[in-house]
């Protein structure tokens, strides 16, 4: 049974075409005629599905045009809805009126593929800054991405917001701490934003397009430093989808290594940003203390896998690095001692008033916004998306030891705060199970070469949330395509909803909770 | 507050001495470095670090040269959140044609003698994600570059050998 299916089904007909080259078999991917595209979303909509992702794939080397993709996620499910444009008139029904996420999602596909949304809101590029030339669309097959882009003259339409009291307040790219670069502009009455406008791209450096120069096997190395900060998640995900493509079967042991890796990772990131958090509100106590515990996991990571953020380790057919029983015993007490810490300082965080005056019913974005704008990973969990790809798409070991998802609803800073700290306990919980019962063997298998035109997906969680690849092979076996979606690509449309009417010191308090990446964002 | 005390006390100054591989070095560059400082920047050194287009490992080791372990103020290094305030600018890269106006700028809002310091295998040679229509290759292919520090990420260790070395050429 698929709820998916069966919302789609009445709108397709009898004359329904499903895709048997999309990987793995559990995706259903259906193609339909242009002026279905939108039929199909308003059917997924009424199931309550979200979009997960949008993107276009140049398939002119297969002798067709501009393949449109929209995927829709419902619990566990995944479905995968293609139209087709023709190469002399690239252009499908926006979705924006039935998604919110499609909104940027579209933009970007116009701005680096050149394939127009007919009837999206908002004709201004994405990514693409003014200062490129007007047809230049990086991810067509006939753009020289090797070549250096002219600079042209050109003006970005920034939102404006008129009336007595109000003023502007442009903050960016340069931002003042060690941070990525974006630009944010408020708008603004005595201290309330009454609007803010994100602008990002600033850290496109082409990744999408560079891994269609690359082998199948460098594209995990790549995939690793789409946003550094998730590098193990993130190559995983790539690691995943090209594996369902090739039928690669990972070693057990390999498997259970990769989410000892991802539960590192995501220990050590919620560590730093429990503490920044802290730390924006002038409570620089827990930043120290905590990035002092953040260290213990990076030397443990140093020394067990020779990596700090563990780049590299996570390839193809599975694991480069192993470990021994030793290794096993340093984690389990080291990980023993850092929540002990962890646990005080907790009981620190609750206690202190100052600080609970500036993180509750601050930024909060609410469950309905959540729901309407298809925010994934720790935001969702906050403002009450019970959303988690290792419970309800587990791969081993999660299907064994379980996952408890904490989702609360209150949807601030405080709730975004809490979810991280319920997280981290519990990853500290999963460490030892995995650790406990690791199964013995091969660390690697041969991950294999996928067979020409066919499209691998995977969706995975990482320490910010969901993020999703979709690959595809060209005609002669090597990369056509490879969509990444991190899960900053939703994101970041929440917090310029939850920092409406929040008084603009309170921004970076806002900013530091959600703490998207911006390189995985601009790709 | 009788618990922050507590823990603040229990925990006591966790500060290490760094690697030995490194101390050497880092003792024959404080010497210098300790005049350098004192007459050109009275003191202390002050940086603005620029993201021209790094993937963010870079910037989570540098900030990981602030926490207390390598508490990188002890020599008298510290961030400022502007260039006018800044003697280096610690570049992470590959530069991106979306950032390069942005880091020409910041250069040039920057007094001098502006030391420049090229951060991780992106920063220094473009890394894996090389020249291209969207990435301009490393630092230097935009502004002048004092030193260089590969790694990817380089461990805070490197970054403060690097800064401290940067400091001791000029």
């Amino acid at each position: 049974m698929s709820v998916l299916k069966d919302a789609i089904t009445p709108v397709l007909g009898a004359g329904a075409v499903y895709d048997e080259r999309q990987y793995p078999s559990s995706i259903i991917s259906c193609t339909v005629p242009k002026e279905k595209f939108v039929e199909t979303a308003k059917a997924m909509k009424k199931v309550h599905a979200l979009l997960a992702a949008e993107w276009a794939s140049d398939e002119t080397p297969f002798g067709r045009g501009f393949g449109i993709y929209a995927c829709y996620r419902w619990g566990s499910e995944y479905l995968i809805v293609k139209t087709e444009a023709p190469a002399e008139d690239p252009a499908f029904p926006t979705l924006t009126k039935k998604f919110l996420p499609a909104y940027r999602f579209e933009r970007q596909i116009k701005s680096l593929m050149g394939v127009t949304p007919a009837g999206h809101p908002d004709s201004r590029p994405w990514i693409k800054f003014e200062d490129w030339p007007e047809e230049a669309w990086p991810l067509r097959k006939s753009f020289d991405a090797s070549k250096a882009m002219p600079r042209v003259t050109g003006k970005y339409n920034w939102i404006r917001a008129e009336g007595e009291g109000v003023y502007e307040i442009p903050v960016g790219p340069v931002h003042a701490g060690i941070i990525e670069p974006g630009h944010f502009r408020f708008q603004a009455v005595g201290e309330d934003i009454i609007n803010l406008e994100e602008r990002l791209g600033y850290v496109h450096k082409g990744i999408e397009k560079k891994f269609e120069s690359l082998s199948w096997q460098e594209g995990s190395r790549l995939a690793g430093r789409v946003s550094g900060d998730t590098t193990a998640a993130h190559s995983l995900a790539y690691c995943i989808a090209l594996e369902s493509m090739t039928g690669c079967s990972v070693p057990e042991r390999a498997q259970w290594l990769r989410a000892l890796f991802l539960e590192m990772e995501r220990i050590a990131n919620h560590l730093g940003d429990i503490g920044a958090v802290c730390n924006d509100a002038a409570f620089a106590f827990m930043l120290y203390q905590l990035s002092r515990l953040r260290e213990i996991i990076l030397r443990i990571n140093h020394k067990l896998f020779g990596h700090r953020l563990m780049m590299d380790r996570v390839i193809p057919g599975g694991v480069s690095v192993d470990i021994d029983a030793q290794g096993v015993e340093m984690i389990l007490s080291e990980l023993k001692g850092l929540l002990k810490e962890f646990n005080k300082l907790v009981v620190i965080y609750d206690e202190n008033s100052s600080l609970e005056d500036r993180v509750k019913d601050t930024g909060i974005l609410t469950p309905d916004k959540a729901r309407e704008l298809c925010v994934v990973g720790i935001v969702a969990r906050a403002s009450g998306l019970n959303l988690d790809c290792r419970a309800q798409n587990p791969f081993p070991p999660y299907d064994r030891i379980g996952v408890t998802v904490p989702v609360l609803i209150s949807g601030d800073v405080h709730a975004r705060v809490w979810v991280r700290i319920e997280e981290i306990r519990e990853s500290v919980r999963i460490i030892h199970e995995i650790l406990k019962s690791l199964p013995s063997g091969a660390i690697s298998a041969d991950a294999g070469i996928p067979l020409p035109d066919t499209s691998g997906f995977s969706a995975v969680e990482g320490w910010r949330g969901e993020i999703v690849y979709w690959l595809q092979s060209g005609p002669t076996g090597g990369v056509n395509r490879c969509m990444v979606r991190d899960p900053s690509g939703v994101n970041w449309l929440g917090l310029e909803q939850a920092v409406l009417g929040n008084i603009v010191p309170d921004f970076p308090l806002c900013n530091k909770s959600f703490n998207q990446s911006y390189s995985g964002h601009d790709l | 507050m009788i618990r922050i005390l507590r823990q603040i006390f229990r925990t006591g100054i966790v500060t290490e001495p760094l690697p030995l591989e490194a101390e050497a070095e880092i003792k024959e560059a404080g010497a210098k470095l300790k005049d350098a400082i004192r007459k050109r920047f009275s003191k202390s050194l002050t940086i603005r670090h620029v993201d021209a287009g790094s993937c963010n490992g870079c910037e989570l080791e540098i900030h990981a040269i602030n926490n207390p372990i390598y508490n990188c103020e002890r020599f008298g290094i510290h961030f400022t959140a502007s260039p006018r305030f800044a003697d280096m600018l610690l570049v992470t890269g590959p530069v991106s044609r979306n950032m390069e106006i942005a880091l020409r700028r910041t250069y040039d809002a920057t007094p001098p003698p502006k030391l420049v310091v090229a951060v991780g295998d992106c920063g220094c040679s473009g890394g894996i994600f090389g020249e291209s229509y969207a990435s301009m290759g490393g630092v230097d292919k935009i502004i002048t570059v004092d030193a260089y520090i590969h790694g990817c990420p380089p461990t805070p260790a490197a970054l403060l050998h690097g800064i401290l070395r940067a400091v001791g050429n000029r």
